[in-house]
């Protein structure tokens, strides 16, 4: 039987392979918009799932309610810059103030998530908060319908086409190169965060053992409220750049990208923030490949085959840790 | 120095703690022993503030720390090695050793305390860049009193710290508990389910079963006590 099996697979491969390298041969320029395409994508993905697995590695609970908080900051940003805009501002400033507030806002509900739907339930079966975290998630969405509009807004880009850029830009627009160059910056900021402050000691350590962080004098509270205000402000970031990137947003726009980040962040290792990125980049780049070599109508389909896949036959992912250690 | 009266403790319905008193002065090794099972661990952890009291009060220099949360404890000087180590597995031994010094901001000190603490184990010198988790059960132990006194403690809890250990390196950590001690005057108490051993080191002993208090003397006493000798030394 072995031998069918590694037979197609074979075979599979090498036609795919065929396939592609046809491809790539006859349009290159083509198959390179699909791989920036896909490493945008991917670096939306990466900013959110960054959420996920921060707050995976910290409490163990899957935070279903982040794809929201991603949602109210491009909700926010848009409010503020249509406000800034009427009373006609300089676009520049406009775009700056749009991402504070955005971050700043979502940090908040973030902060506040956390404080009432999680806290709470600290020491209540793990099962209780991922319900929390869904329910949470609901009625986030409702909150922004109701106080919003249940319609698409237009959402004007924030980012200015730059004439530095004009000569690549019929392959990769301003905005995308934007996106993936604050991406890079946000990993950089958030890698010497983690690895060389404080804070990201004391978050290391009450990811590894709560109790021995209490009683070396962390406030194990204080390193988890910190951890979703972090990954509700890389989340917040990355809300305004789709926001830009796509033209416009309603208060369902969260949800899907929540998922798809939790995707990848299963697909790099959940609880892992190298994992995060490198499934973001993954997911990102192959769905853009599957939709544009294939059948673009199957985006979603292709993304959550993979997260069925993954957890089939590799559960920890890429980069997961194996659970084995020294006691 | 540190005071606990008539301290209850519970686990959900399990009444674990059932109104201890243990008085540790300064400069004291004090050894708390008992059967498995008989409270010493809870008592540690609730002078800790992991496992809050009930009823019942918990001073440290005159001061009531009851109720205060396991962070702030450790912020006035008393720091635990908690059962099991519980070492930071994917953190290296200089990390943790870091960790224990978290509260501090005193760099310069914090590098000779570093540097003393590789004194009293080189072992841990040599293995300052590798994964927590690697190291070997004993390792663990030395890396684990390491970190607690990076935290420059007034009061050092140390929980079972023979557990699992080869008697050559009980003995060796039990004669770093006693230098820790003497060259530090940091006062140290100790539970331990080897009474001998734990006994032998301190000045004073208290004896637990079943969440009760039920004899206290000093550590000579306890040892040549016939119900002690019979139910905890086997002889």
């Amino acid at each position: 039987m072995r031998w069918i099996y590694i037979t197609i697979g074979v075979a599979i491969t090498g036609v795919l392979g065929f396939l592609g390298i046809r491809e790539v041969v006859s349009d290159p320029v083509y198959f390179l918009e699909l791989l920036l395409g896909g490493l945008t994508r991917g670096s939306i993905y990466a900013l959110i799932a960054l959420g996920y697995t921060m707050v995976y590695g910290i409490i163990q609970l899957i935070n279903f309610a982040h794809g929201e908080i991603y949602m109210i900051g491009a909700m926010t940003a848009l409010i503020v810059a249509s406000v800034l805009g009427l009373w006609g501002w300089n676009a520049g400033v406009i775009a700056i103030l749009a991402v504070v507030f955005a971050v700043v806002y979502s940090c908040a509900y973030g902060f506040t998530v956390e404080k009432i739907a999680y806290k709470p339930l600290r020491n209540a079966p793990r099962l209780s908060a991922l319900i929390s975290a869904i329910g949470m998630s609901l009625f986030l969405q409702n909150y922004v319908m109701l106080a919003q509009t249940p319609e698409f807004m237009p959402f004007r880009s924030l980012i200015p086409d730059f004439a530095f850029w004009e000569p690549y830009a019929h392959i990769m627009s301003s905005v995308e190169l934007t996106i993936i160059v604050t991406t890079v910056i946000v990993m950089v900021l958030l890698g010497i965060l983690i690895k060389f402050t404080r804070i990201g000691k004391a978050m290391r350590a009450t990811a590894q053992d709560k109790v021995m962080a209490a009683l070396l004098g962390i406030n194990v509270n204080q390193v988890i409220s910190t951890t979703f205000v972090v990954g509700s402000a890389t989340a917040a970031i990355g809300g305004v750049l789709i926001a830009c990137h796509v033209g416009q947003i309603n208060f369902f726009i969260g949800f899907l990208a929540g998922l798809k980040a939790f995707i990848a962040a299963v697909l790099g290792g959940i609880g892992s923030i190298p994992g995060a990125v490198l499934g973001s980049l993954v997911l990102g780049i192959s769905e853009s490949f599957f939709t544009g070599y294939f059948w673009s109508e199957y985006e979603d389909v292709f993304a959550f085959s993979i997260l069925v896949i993954i957890l089939i036959f590799r559960p920890s992912g890429i980069l997961g840790k194996h659970e084995a250690q020294k006691v | 120095m540190l005071k606990l009266k008539d301290v209850h403790t519970y686990y959900g319905n399990i009444h674990a703690l059932k109104g201890i008193n243990i008085e540790v002065t300064e400069g004291e090794v004090i050894s708390l022993i008992g059967a498995n099972g008989a409270g010493k661990s809870t008592t540690l952890m609730t002078t800790s503030g992991v496992v809050p009291a009930k009823r019942g009060s918990i001073e440290f220099k005159g001061k009531d720390i009851t109720h205060l949360p396991a962070d702030e404890i450790v912020k006035l000087g008393i720091c635990q090695v908690p059962e099991g180590r519980r070492i930071f597995p994917y953190l290296t031994v200089a990390e943790n050793l870091d960790m224990g010094a978290f509260l501090r901001n005193d760099t310069d000190q914090i590098k000779s305390d570093m540097d003393y603490v590789y004194g009293l184990f080189p072992i841990l010198a040599n293995r300052r860049n590798q994964a927590g988790g690697t190291l070997s059960g004993g390792e663990q132990q030395m890396l684990a009193i390491s970190r607690a006194l990076m935290c420059r403690p007034k009061v050092l809890l140390l929980d079972e710290p023979s557990l699992g250990l080869a008697p050559i390196i009980i003995k060796q950590i039990f004669s770093i508990i006693k230098k820790i001690n003497e060259e530090q005057n940091t006062t140290i108490f100790i539970v331990e389910q080897n009474a001998n051993l734990a006994l032998k080191a301190a000045h004073r002993g208290y004896v637990m079963e079943n969440g009760v208090i039920t004899m206290t003397d000093t550590g000579e006493n306890l040892l040549s006590n016939e119900n002690i000798k019979k139910a905890y030394l086997g002889i």
